[in-house]
């Protein structure tokens, strides 16, 4: 089974965003950009697929201008077998990012998707369910654990109310939640091998999709700061000021 | 303008994230009907025809639609959305599961988590665990919602008299099956609805140390939390998770115990009226959004805490 791992290039998870002074968005110039963390559980997932025999080949897809060849590089050197960038400098929203997957996991005929239930930018939540509607394949989001069997697989999703398992019927997309797994360290023989790793590159132009923005950005600016606190020097002050002062207890 | 707002529910109760979605409703405007899909939850239907400011109830009790299964339930809000200007579902899992399948079905984008109504068409969403806020407008013939539940006032749960429709359709899609739902078996204080929230990091060190949250938290009548690490690191079950990327929550006090206050978990309780740090790192984040802070060993203060309540 062919596997296909859509990943994204986000801002690092560790560095907070800031805000452009003309609130047209956050300022990404030369901020330090990583693989967005959920895609990086999937890609694992995909990994651990192949290593148990389940999984084949896999791909690792993305859909971004120049910089998103070093993203996919990372996953090449995290040990996929190869890479496909469809390469715009628009930023798509996830209903267009989702019928671009769709046709590459149409052309690729691959059995399993896997990808971040989430961009840790956007926090839109939404490329694995769409692309599952789009496919008419089978979706489990925010997956825990995965059991693949044949044409079958189980898998546990994290749910506001705890743990909930459910069966579909493969080909299926699925996405990843943070304890899915432990992604793996790259070593740098890996990133060396990375490099030679085959990498295609489509024009999105080239795919005759109907990607256009639905929403348009007014502005972006930042959210108000929450006025600076007190320390406290016991807990019998703490508690006098919760009764008498905040009056919350 | 017509609004349709996807009803939560467990075939016996409509969850109260459901409530939040109606008021974001009638801050858009227009009618406001209500659909839900079941099995066996004429129950749900009768409580959500109490809700206030709703016209219509549409029902459709369905084996194939039990378990919310996202496949199925997408091919019923498509059909029923086709006279709606604006389809809102709370953003919980259960939204954010089956509001995006629907929406790509129908050709609509989807406005994720918006935290305010501008107009019929414009909408304040967060982005970047809540360091930013975006104002976007949408173009799309129906807007397809999540909303964040803390950012609007519930409904009021009585006092309306929607008429109930029973209808049918959908497709049973055969992809999915429900095996089972573990819950954590406790009868404490709902996380997300609760006054206040008692909250547990990497700093307890253990599951068991978690004990000592409890009893506070049954002294304040609070529901207890836990930032990623804690989950993580196997001290507590997933859906006591607090942050960007678990619950998004916004008591009246938030105590945070052992929590160095990453951005991720700030994302998720940075709304709280009164937040209260407790931690032996003088420098950790967490006391840059705290009301309250006590640089102190969580060991010796919680339990001086506890005696203090």
């Amino acid at each position: 089974m062919k596997i296909l791992v859509c990943v994204k290039r986000v801002l690092d998870p560790q560095v907070k965003a800031r805000v452009k002074a003309d609130e047209s968005g956050v300022d990404l110039a030369n901020a330090k950009m990583t693989m967005n963390p959920f895609c990086e559980n999937a890609l694992e997932e995909a990994l651990r697929l192949r290593e148990a025999g389940v999984g084949e080949e896999i791909i690792v897809a993305s859909v971004g201008g120049g910089k998103t060849e070093e993203t996919l590089r990372h996953g090449l050197a995290m040990g996929a077998d190869r890479a496909i960038q469809v390469v715009t400098e628009e930023t798509l929203e996830p209903l267009a990012i989702a019928k671009v997957l769709k046709q590459v996991a149409e052309q690729e005929s691959v059995g399993l998707v896997l990808a971040g239930k989430q961009a840790i930018d956007d926090d839109s939540n939404q490329t694995a369910q769409m692309l599952s509607a789009l496919l008419g394949w089978s979706q489990a989001t925010y997956c825990s654990e995965i059991k693949i069997e044949g044409d079958k697989a189980t898998v546990t999703r994290e749910v506001d109310a705890g743990l909930e398992t459910i069966e579909v019927k493969m080909p299926a997309v699925m996405s990843a939640d943070l304890r899915l797994n432990e992604p793996r360290y790259v070593k740098l023989p890996d990133v060396m091998k990375a490099k030679r790793k085959p990498m295609d590159k489509i024009e999105l132009d080239s795919l005759g999709l109907d990607t256009a923005n639905r929403l348009t950005t007014l502005k972006v600016e930042e959210p108000e700061g929450r006025a600076a606190g007190v320390i406290v020097n016991s807990v019998s002050e703490l508690v006098e000021k919760l009764r008498n002062e905040a009056k919350v207890i | 303008m017509a609004n349709l707002v996807i009803v939560e529910h467990d075939n016996n109760e409509v969850a109260a994230a459901t409530l939040h979605a109606v008021t974001a409703a009638q801050q858009i405007g227009g009618d406001i009907d209500l659909l839900v899909a079941g099995e066996n939850c004429g129950a749900v239907a009768e409580a959500a025809a109490k809700i206030a400011g709703v016209s219509s109830v549409k029902v459709a009790d369905d084996a194939k639609f039990g378990h919310h299964l996202a496949e199925n339930l997408a091919t019923l809000i498509v059909e029923v959305a086709a006279g709606y200007s604006h389809v809102l579902a709370s953003a919980t899992t259960f939204g954010k599961n089956v509001m995006p399948h629907a929406s790509a079905l129908l050709d609509k984008a989807q406005i994720s988590e918006i935290v305010e109504v501008k107009s019929p068409d414009t909408f304040v969403r967060p982005i970047y665990a809540g360091n930013a806020l975006a104002t976007v407008q949408s173009s799309d013939s129906i807007k397809m919602i999540t909303v964040r539940t803390i950012k609007f006032e519930a409904a009021a749960a009585e006092g309306g008299s929607a008429s109930v429709e029973a209808i049918s359709g959908g497709t049973d899609t055969g992809l999915s099956r429900w095996v089972s739902q573990a819950v954590s078996n406790n009868d404490q204080v709902d996380l997300t609805s609760a006054k206040i929230v008692v909250s547990g990091g990497r700093g307890m060190q253990s599951g068991d140390n978690f004990s000592m949250l409890h009893s506070v938290a049954e002294k304040l009548g609070a529901a207890v939390g836990a930032s990623r690490a804690a989950v993580d690191s196997g001290f507590v079950p997933n859906e006591l998770q607090v942050g960007q990327t678990g619950k998004v929550i916004a008591p009246d006090l938030y105590i945070a115990v052992g929590i160095s206050g990453a951005i991720q978990h700030l994302a998720g309780m940075k709304e709280s009226k009164v937040i209260v740090a407790i931690n032996n790192d003088s420098e950790a984040p967490i006391f840059q959004v705290a009301d309250y802070g006590l640089v102190a060993d969580l060991f010796e203060a919680v339990p001086e805490l506890d005696a203090a309540l």
